[in-house]
């Protein structure tokens, strides 16, 4: 019997949260579903008129998206913490950083991706302009998460609370914003035709930041919290 | 060598404080671990017996005083002890979703590689052979100890920290258990325990927090 290696750990854990995902199916599509049924609304609400509608779409789409995250939040670390999986977790040699990564990719992979992958038809039912669908489509790609991957933070420090209420969106939203803002202008600029490059590299730079420093914080407040 | 790794101090520790909300849980609190020792907590509800473990295992930092691992300060070497630790502490860790089988995979898997058929052969001895692919909601609390239990015959680690390990367990599983405390001893391994229950092991060490 050898020790793993770090990778090993890696991916046995983000195995085991997909295992996981795939035998709670109500839970996965939960926000899919909510993401689908919020967008559908605005039509039926404000305007089916394609004008109209393809002017407010970027928004739509990206604030569905933000809430949609937002409503899986709870579940990335909250049954681990309940069942004594997250202590043991923490108690694994390997950096606590690639752990939470892993779980953090489990997470968006069956919360942020069918978004993603459906956003394109929805960007149609919404009348979306046809040249800003691939740019949508990018947007939300890169967006979603960074999403995830704040949200992970705010969720790591609520864990441990009884009641959480409305402090995950207070703790979240804040950090979220940004990245709705370059998003949605993202996609605006677009429909302009303006030059895209700029824009994008600064969701790219969102990306990587969050990616290398948030689940750095993720770690930090799941000690904090277990503790 | 191997003689001279045998009187090592595994883990101790000196004038260990420690206080929750003000109320002083245990202080002046003294002991060292060796190699082949089973030292059993005991101490009325609410003395500090989870506490104490969680601080040993690295879960819990409110403390003061000196832990030491292999004489070494502890604080530089929290990787070296989880890497050669087990813990189960009241919640088993174990996800109610997936079978035992899929638990022991991930669980046992994030410190040490293990093929499958190690782990089914670990749950036959546990006693839950048949089990192995119900998912463990469908299970009674003393079988999921007992998936959690498991992990001890998968783990070569040093250092066993098991809280309430015989709670939820039938006669016959606290038989295995001791069995298994007692071998872990003889092979030269640490045992903290918290236990009501009256163990009866040769290498037995008391500490009573009161």
């Amino acid at each position: 019997m050898d020790q793993v290696t770090t990778i090993e750990a890696f991916t046995a854990t983000l195995k085991r949260d997909l295992l996981v995902a795939y035998k709670r199916k109500n839970d996965i599509f939960n926000p899919f579903m909510f993401f689908l049924i919020v967008c559908s609304l605005f039509p039926i609400g404000i305007s089916p008129d394609p004008a109209r509608l393809g002017e407010i779409a970027s928004g739509v789409l990206w604030i569905s998206a933000l809430l949609a995250s937002l409503l899986a939040m709870d579940s990335l670390y909250r049954n681990d913490f309940e069942d004594g999986s997250l202590e043991q977790l923490l108690l694994s040699p390997h950096p606590l950083y690639f752990l939470v990564l892993a779980k953090n990719m489990a997470h968006w992979l069956v919360s942020g991706l069918p978004v993603v992958i459906v956003s394109p038809l929805v960007a149609y039912m919404l009348s979306l302009p046809d040249d800003a669908y691939w740019v949508m489509f990018l947007t939300l790609l890169l967006g979603t998460p960074i999403l995830s991957l704040l949200g992970s933070i705010g969720v790591a420090l609520t864990v441990g609370l009884g009641s959480r209420g409305l402090i995950l969106a207070v703790i979240t939203l804040p950090m979220s914003v940004p990245v709705l803002i370059a998003g949605t202008l993202t996609v605006q600029e677009a429909l302009n035709g303006a030059s895209l490059s700029g824009y994008m590299a600064v969701l790219g730079a969102m990306f990587f930041g969050s990616l290398t420093l948030a689940p750095l914080a993720s770690a930090t407040a799941l000690r904090i919290s277990v503790t | 060598m191997a003689q001279e790794r045998e009187i090592q101090n595994v883990l101790q520790a000196e004038n260990l404080f420690c206080e929750r909300d003000n109320r002083v849980l245990f202080k002046d609190l003294n002991f060292t671990a060796h190699r082949g020792q089973v030292i059993q907590i005991k101490g009325s509800n609410g003395s500090g017996k989870t506490t104490l473990l969680r601080i040993l295992c690295g879960l819990n930092d409110a403390f003061r005083g000196e832990l030491t691992w292999f004489s070494k300060p502890i604080q530089d070497h929290w990787e070296d002890v989880r890497s050669s630790l087990i813990y189960m502490g009241h919640r088993v860790g174990v996800n109610k979703v997936l079978t035992p089988h899929e638990n022991l995979r991930w669980s046992v898997g994030l410190s040490t590689s293990v093929i499958n058929e190690q782990i089914d052969h670990a749950l036959g001895e546990m006693g839950l052979r048949g089990f192995e692919d119900s998912q463990c909601f469908t299970l009674s609390a003393g079988q999921q100890q007992r998936v959690s239990l498991s992990r001890l015959l998968l783990n070569k680690s040093l250092l066993w920290v098991l809280d309430e390990p015989f709670t939820t367990l039938d006669q016959e599983g606290v038989n295995l258990l001791e069995r298994l405390l007692s071998q872990h001893a003889n092979k030269g391994g640490v045992v903290f325990v918290t236990t009501h229950h009256e163990l009866l092991l040769p290498n037995l060490t008391l500490l009573d927090l009161g």
